[in-house]
């Protein structure tokens, strides 16, 4: 393994590569053709120019701007709670002495293996009773906070923080929550940095809560959904419905060409220590 | 390990003042502060994990306690209230419901089809990864890429290569003079295309996973495999395999835990009106009949006793899973 690698590796990578990609490929080269290009044989397999036109016609047919900022709003929230929560409780579990650290850490990870349709049902009747139904918060509520977060944060707060930089901040006369903020969140912010462009990404893609939370308000998930029912019983107008698609992914691989160094970083990091 | 709060806070307080000490005032001062930091060092730590634990208690332990409740219950729909206790009614309900043990089996076949390719083609790119590329991050960001796409979007985009009429596959294949396949009604195709959308968006990132485990390996164990004649394969199968395999079961039992939660792709993936997993529930997955059951139907007790013997099967597995691999690693271990 310490030979540099051949033409084999690269092509077999690259096929790879290509194969994860094609799809993506495919869905904006169809959503820039009419509907019968889309629909014809062989397939266009280059992009059309009608990708314009077909955006019109996925934001007359659905309300795409409501649902995009919608889901911009969701996912921030839920990503900022989550990454303040876990940053206090991961810092408590991983640097503070307290009767019943082991068992309650040992609790929060054992409620990363709870799954979450199981609490389908009674957080939908939860929302009713509370007429939060068909609201952004009731979408939100359910990842205000997650046991992974803690969890994740805990792992790296615990190499991240030299316990003689905390102790010489208390000689110092630091009160407790001066030495979190002065010491530890400085030191968590790559964590921090990773942690909420995971939650962002999995509340952005969640598709099943916000089904159930909602009826009228959309996320984009919900909305893309909608956009594919609609002229169902006829041929798919799958011009239509795959520019729809690109238009609803292309936020995510902005985000992902702005910080996919840290997503990739962040998948390697959590795994070894995990 | 010892931190700051290992120090007797209190030591101060009780030792004697030394002699021509700071004034009454003064004193008094310092006493208060100090037993301000005392209660600041035993109180912080819960105050900083309870947000967590109370958030969790309202929108994660509740809702646990309360499915496994309402299990109990029968369901008056149109009051909206919960009607008599029928004890294990719900679970006998959901154990003998033809639907319900239909859904078990898709989610066991997509499971299958989808974590063993996955896994075993995961382990294979970490390989290639795991070499002296050049252009390291620009290959790992490319493998990861599907993993931005949302499910929803990912069955969207698969669902025109796998359309009974007009899709890609079958225009190929009728061109090459083949029959097309029924991917919405045939059941084992059914489950292929859908195992097939969840493997493109989660290989890459198993990989990524399989990757940093093996670069944790320690390199001298490769030259010394290659000192006694081992080959490149010989040195995966004989070095790498053993030394990631706590991370091997990391990755299974994760994509366990996924696995058998699949929900967003045979919901969408239906194009017919009520979207029950097929026509004849084909590719109805258990979450799903949970949703059709308590969301839709709002038979909330068996919907709930539905989900907790899902819930006990995952335990079940994850279980399974970690004693057969350690059963293997101590066999190993001998060896």
């Amino acid at each position: 393994m310490n030979r540099r690698p051949g033409f084999l590796v690269y092509g077999l990578l690259t096929a790879f590569v290509v194969g994860s990609a094609l799809p993506l490929y495919w869905s904006f080269a169809l959503g820039s053709h009419t509907k019968q290009e889309a629909g014809s044989y062989p397939p266009p397999l280059l992009p059309g120019g009608h990708f314009l036109e077909n955006a019109r016609r996925v934001l007359d047919t659905i309300e795409f701007w409501q649902a995009l900022l919608n889901s911009l709003l969701v996912s921030t929230f839920c990503a900022v709670s989550v990454v303040f929560f876990s940053t206090l409780a991961g810092y408590a579990f991983a640097k503070l002495r307290f009767r019943g650290r082991g068992g309650l850490m040992a609790f929060v990870v054992m409620t990363m293996a709870v799954p979450t349709q199981l609490a389908l049902v009674p957080l939908f009747i939860l929302m009713r009773e509370y007429r939060l139904l068909d609201t952004l918060a009731a979408v939100a509520l359910p990842t205000l906070v997650t046991a992974f977060g803690v969890f994740f944060m805990r792992q790296y707060l615990v190499d991240a923080v030299p316990d003689e930089l905390l102790e010489s901040a208390r000689m110092d006369g630091c009160s407790m929550i001066r030495t979190f903020w002065t010491v530890a969140v400085p030191a968590a912010r790559p964590a921090m940095a990773i942690l909420f462009l995971f939650t962002f990404m999995q509340v952005w893609t969640d598709y099943m809560w916000p089904l159930v939370a909602l009826q009228r308000t959309q996320t984009l998930q919900i909305a893309l959904d909608r956009l594919a029912l609609t002229g169902q019983g006829q041929t798919t107008d799958y011009a239509l419905v795959l520019a729809g698609t690109g238009m609803a992914t292309i936020p995510l691989l902005i985000l992902f060409v702005l910080a996919g160094r840290q997503l990739v970083t962040g998948i390697m990091q959590g795994a070894v220590k995990g | 390990m010892s931190t700051a709060q290992d120090l007797p806070a209190g030591d101060a307080v009780t030792t004697a003042p030394p002699a021509g000490g700071p004034p009454d005032r003064d004193r008094a001062r310092l006493l208060r502060r100090q037993r301000r930091s005392r209660w600041d060092l035993k109180l912080s730590p819960y105050l900083y994990i309870s947000p967590f634990f109370i958030l969790f208690a309202i929108v994660g332990l509740y809702p646990l306690l309360y499915t496994g409740y309402l299990s109990f219950f029968q369901w008056n729909r149109n009051q909206y209230s919960r009607g008599e206790f029928i004890g294990l009614d719900n679970f006998t309900f959901v154990l003998t419901d033809p639907v319900f043990q239909k859904s078990l089996v898709n989610t066991f076949s997509i499971f299958l089809l989808s974590s063993v390719p996955q896994i075993v083609i995961a382990v294979a790119v970490a390989a290639l990864l795991d070499t002296r590329l050049r252009g390291r991050t620009f290959w790992r960001m490319s493998v990861l890429l599907p993993f931005v796409v949302a499910p929803a979007a990912a069955v969207l985009i698969f669902g025109s290569f796998f359309a009974d009429q007009s899709g890609l596959i079958n225009q190929v294949l009728t061109h090459l003079g083949l029959d097309p396949i029924r991917w919405h009604v045939d059941r084992f195709w059914s489950h292929f295309a859908i195992a097939g959308m969840v493997n493109w968006r989660w290989t890459g990132y198993n990989a990524l996973i399989v990757l940093a485990a093996m670069q944790a390996v320690p390199r001298d164990l490769y030259e010394a495999a290659a000192l006694d004649g081992a080959g490149r394969i010989r040195q995966f199968f004989a070095v790498t395999l053993p030394m990631i395999r706590p991370t091997i079961v990391f990755v299974v039992i994760t994509s366990t835990i996924g696995g058998l939660q699949i929900f967003t792709e045979p919901r969408l993936f239906d194009n017919t009106p009520n979207r029950e997993g097929g026509p004849d529930h084909q590719y109805m997955t258990s979450t799903l009949y949970i949703y059709v059951k308590g969301i839709e139907d709002q038979f909330y007790g068996r919907a709930s006793a539905a989900a907790f013997l899902l819930f006990l099967i995952i335990i079940a597995i994850v279980l399974l899973n970690f004693g057969l691999t350690r059963l293997a690693t101590r066999k190993a271990g001998r060896a």
